[in-house]
C-alpha cells in the first residue's frame, strides 16, 4: 500500500539515520551522497517498485541498480526498513564477514539486484535488465541512480545511446545532482552541464526535479510511465549531506565517517527530525 | 575419420551458437560492430530478435551482458579479443566476474595470426587477463570440431566463460566421430615419453605435425592439447612431468600469463621439471600475412620440431 508523503518523510529521515549509523560503525564510507539520494531510494522502494522482500529473486519484480554504488549506506537502511534484512546489520557495514559490503554485492545482500561501485557500470547493467524484459515480453521496470560526477564516465553515454537506440521505455535513470564530487564542485572538476540537453540529445525524455520533494519524484515517475519508445531521465537537484546540518553541501563529507562527537550531533539532529515528522503523520 | 575441414574457429563458434540457440531460447548475442568478423552474424541472421549490436562500445556491451545475465538470460558478448577482454577488462572484472554472472565472452582475432591489421589488433594478453579473474573459465579450442563442442560446453556451463576465437582458417585434426570435449580436461593426442609438448589453440596442429615428423627420427614426444586453460588439467600435466621429465609449452600468446605460466604454476608446486616455452616473448606483433608471422614468431611446425629436437638431444 502506498505511503503518504508524511510517512515517506519519516522513512527517509530514518534512512539518513541508518546511513550515519552504518558509516560511523564502519569508520568509513560515503555519507554525503547517501544523504542526498535518501529520498529517491525511499520513494522507489515504498511507493514505486513492485518488489517482494519475502522473495528478493522473484523474476517479475522491478529492478534497482545503484550505479553510484558508494551511496549504499542509505539504500541498505531502506532495504532493512522494507524487510529484506535486520536493521542491526547496518552496525556491521564494511566489517569482515558482513552481509553489507562497502559497495553493493548482489551475492551477499538480499534485495541488491546488481553488484556495483565502479562508476559508469551500473547503468549498463540496468540497460541489460531492461532489455531482458523486452526479450521476454515482461512488463517489469528498471530503475537506476547515478551520481552527477559519475556522468563524467564515458560508459554512461555509451549506455545512454544504447538505451535510446533500443527504445528502453521501461528504464528510468535518476541523476542525483548534489553538485559535488571528491575533488570539488562537479562544474569545476570537469563540468557536465547542460545535463538535460545532453540526455535529450541522446534520445531521452527528461524531467528536472527537486530530489528532496516527494511530490516532484512522484510526478516524474508517473510521467515516465506515460512515455513510450524512449528511456526516461530524472535530473534530481539535491543537497549533498542533506539532513545533517554540518554535512550539507560540504565536499569534505563525500567519503568520511563521523567521529564520536559528530555522530552524537548527527544522531540528535536526525532523531529530533524524525520525532517532528512523526508528529505530522 | 571424417574429412578434414579448413575453417576459422570464429566460424565454428558462430555455427555452434546457432545450434544451441535452437533449443535454448535464453541464449542472446551481443556484438560491438564486428558481427561479420566474429561470425556472430551467423546467429544474427537466424535469430535477429535475439541479437543486439551495441555499436563500438565494448564497456557498455559487457555491462549490458551482466544485466541480461542477472535477469536470467545467457548472453554472449563478442568482439575482437583485444577489445572484449582488453577495453572491457574492468567491466568484466567488476560487473561479470565479481557477481559470477552467466556471461560468455568471445574474443575473436586473437593472437599474431590476426595478421595484416598489426599490433593494435593482435591480442597476445587476453588469456593472461581472463585467467586472473576468480571463477572465470578460459577456453582456447584448437580446431573446428573442438570449437563447436567447446562453445556448446561454455553455453551449458553456469558462470562466466572466456572463449578465444581465431581469424585464420585452419585445418581440423580432430575426428568428429570420436571427439569428446570435457571442460577442464586436457587431451593426449600422441603418446611418448622423451618430452611432453603441451599446446593450446591454433598451434596444436603445428605441434602435432612436428611430433609426427620427429617420430621418423626416433623421437617419441607426447603431445597434450589443453583446450581449457582455466581450470587447467593438473593431473595430465603432473603425469607428463613425472613420466617425460621435461615439458615444452606452445601458445600463440605472450609467454607471460598464458599457457606457459599456467603449466609452470602446476609443475613448480607439484613436480618441478624444466619447462621450455614457445610463444611470443614479451613483445608486440606487427603487420604481415598470418602464416608468415606465425613462422617469424616460431609458432609453426618447423620451429616447434627444432625446439623438441634440441630439448630431447640435450
Amino acid at each position: 500500500m502506498a505511503k503518504s508523503f508524511a510517512e515517506l518523510k519519516v522513512l527517509a529521515a530514518k534512512a539518513r539515520l541508518g546511513a550515519v549509523i552504518g558509516t560511523y560503525h564502519a569508520k568509513s564510507g560515503h555519507p554525503g551522497g547517501s544523504l542526498s539520494a535518501a529520498d529517491i531510494f525511499t520513494y522507489l522502494y515504498f511507493n514505486e517498485m513492485n518488489v517482494n522482500p519475502e522473495k528478493p529473486d522473484w523474476e517479475d519484480r522491478d529492478r534497482f541498480v545503484l550505479s553510484k554504488g558508494h551511496c549504499c549506506p542509505s539504500l541498505y537502511a531502506v532495504l532493512a526498513m522494507k524487510g529484506y534484512f535486520d536493521w542491526k546489520e547496518l552496525e556491521s557495514l564494511r566489517h569482515v564477514g558482513a552481509m553489507l559490503q562497502g559497495h553493493p554485492d548482489m551475492k551477499s545482500t538480499p534485495g541488491v539486484d546488481m553488484s556495483s561501485g565502479s562508476l559508469g557500470q551500473g547503468v549498463s547493467a540496468a540497460c541489460g535488465m531492461a532489455l531482458a524484459a523486452k526479450f521476454d515480453n515482461k512488463d517489469y521496470r528498471v530503475y537506476t541512480v547515478l551520481g552527477d560526477g559519475e556522468c563524467e564516465e564515458g560508459q554512461v553515454w555509451e549506455a545512454a545511446m544504447f538505451a535510446a537506440h533500443n527504445k528502453l521505455d521501461n528504464l528510468v535513470i535518476f541523476v542525483d545532482q548534489n553538485g559535488l564530487q571528491i575533488d570539488g564542485a562537479v562544474e569545476e572538476v570537469c563540468g557536465i552541464e547542460p545535463l538535460d540537453k545532453k540526455f535529450e540529445s541522446f534520445g531521452f525524455e527528461v524531467a528536472k526535479i527537486d530530489g528532496h520533494s516527494f511530490e516532484d519524484i512522484e510526478a516524474a515517475l508517473n510521467k515516465a510511465k506515460t512515455v513510450k519508445g524512449k528511456p526516461f531521465a530524472i535530473l534530481a537537484k539535491t543537497v549533498k549531506g542533506k539532513g545533517v546540518s554540518f554535512m550539507e553541501d560540504q565536499v569534505g563529507w563525500h567519503g568520511k565517517a563521523c567521529n564520536d562527537e559528530e555522530f552524537k550531533l548527527a544522531v540528535k539532529e536526525l532523531e529530533d527530525e524524525i520525532a517532528r515528522l512523526e508528529a505530522e503523520v | 575419420m571424417a574429412n578434414t575441414v579448413c575453417k576459422a574457429t570464429r566460424e565454428s563458434f558462430g555455427m555452434a551458437l546457432c545450434e544451441m540457440a535452437k533449443t535454448n531460447k535464453d541464449i542472446v548475442v551481443l556484438d560491438a560492430d564486428l558481427a561479420a568478423a566474429t561470425k556472430t552474424s551467423i546467429f544474427q541472421k537466424e535469430f535477429p530478435e535475439r541479437f543486439r549490436d551495441c555499436g563500438i562500445a565494448e564497456g557498455n556491451m559487457l555491462g549490458v551482458a551482466a544485466g541480461l545475465a542477472a535477469s536470467g538470460k545467457i548472453p554472449v558478448a563478442a568482439s575482437f579479443a583485444m577489445f572484449s577482454t582488453g577495453r572491457a577488462y574492468e567491466q568484466i572484472r567488476n560487473s561479470v566476474a565479481y557477481p559470477h554472472l552467466n556471461v560468455k565472452i568471445a574474443g575473436s582475432h586473437a593472437g599474431i595470426s590476426t595478421g595484416e591489421d598489426g599490433a593494435t589488433h593482435q591480442c597476445l594478453e587476453d588469456i593472461a587477463l581472463m585467467r586472473t579473474l576468480p571463477g572465470m573459465v578460459v577456453l582456447n579450442p584448437a580446431d573446428h570440431y573442438e570449437m563447436m563442442e567447446a562453445t556448446k560446453a561454455a553455453l551449458k556451463h553456469d558462470g562466466p566463460v572466456y572463449i578465444r576465437l581465431g581469424r585464420l582458417a585452419i585445418d581440423s585434426f580432430n575426428d568428429p566421430d570420436t571427439y569428446e570435449f570435457e571442460l577442464g580436461k586436457g587431451i593426449t593426442l600422441h603418446e611418448g615419453n622423451d618430452v611432453a609438448v603441451i599446446a593450446s589453440g591454433l598451434v596444436v596442429n603445428e605441434a602435432r605435425k612436428a611430433v609426427l615428423k620427429l617420430e621418423s627420427e626416433g623421437i617419441n614426444a607426447r603431445l597434450i592439447n589443453i583446450h581449457t586453460i582455466k581450470p587447467i588439467d593438473r593431473d595430465i600435466i603432473i603425469k607428463a612431468a613425472k613420466e617425460c621429465g621435461q615439458l615444452i609449452t606452445v601458445e600463440e600468446h605472450n609467454v607471460i600469463g598464458g599457457l606457459a605460466d599456467a603449466v609452470c604454476e602446476v609443475t613448480s608446486s607439484e613436480c618441478p621439471v624444466k619447462v621450455t616455452r614457445i610463444g611470443v616473448y614479451d613483445r608486440f606483433g606487427y603487420s604481415g600475412p598470418a602464416w608468415e608471422l606465425l613462422e617469424k614468431f616460431g609458432l609453426t611446425e618447423t620451429n616447434i620440431a627444432k625446439v623438441i629436437r634440441e630439448t630431447v638431444n640435450k
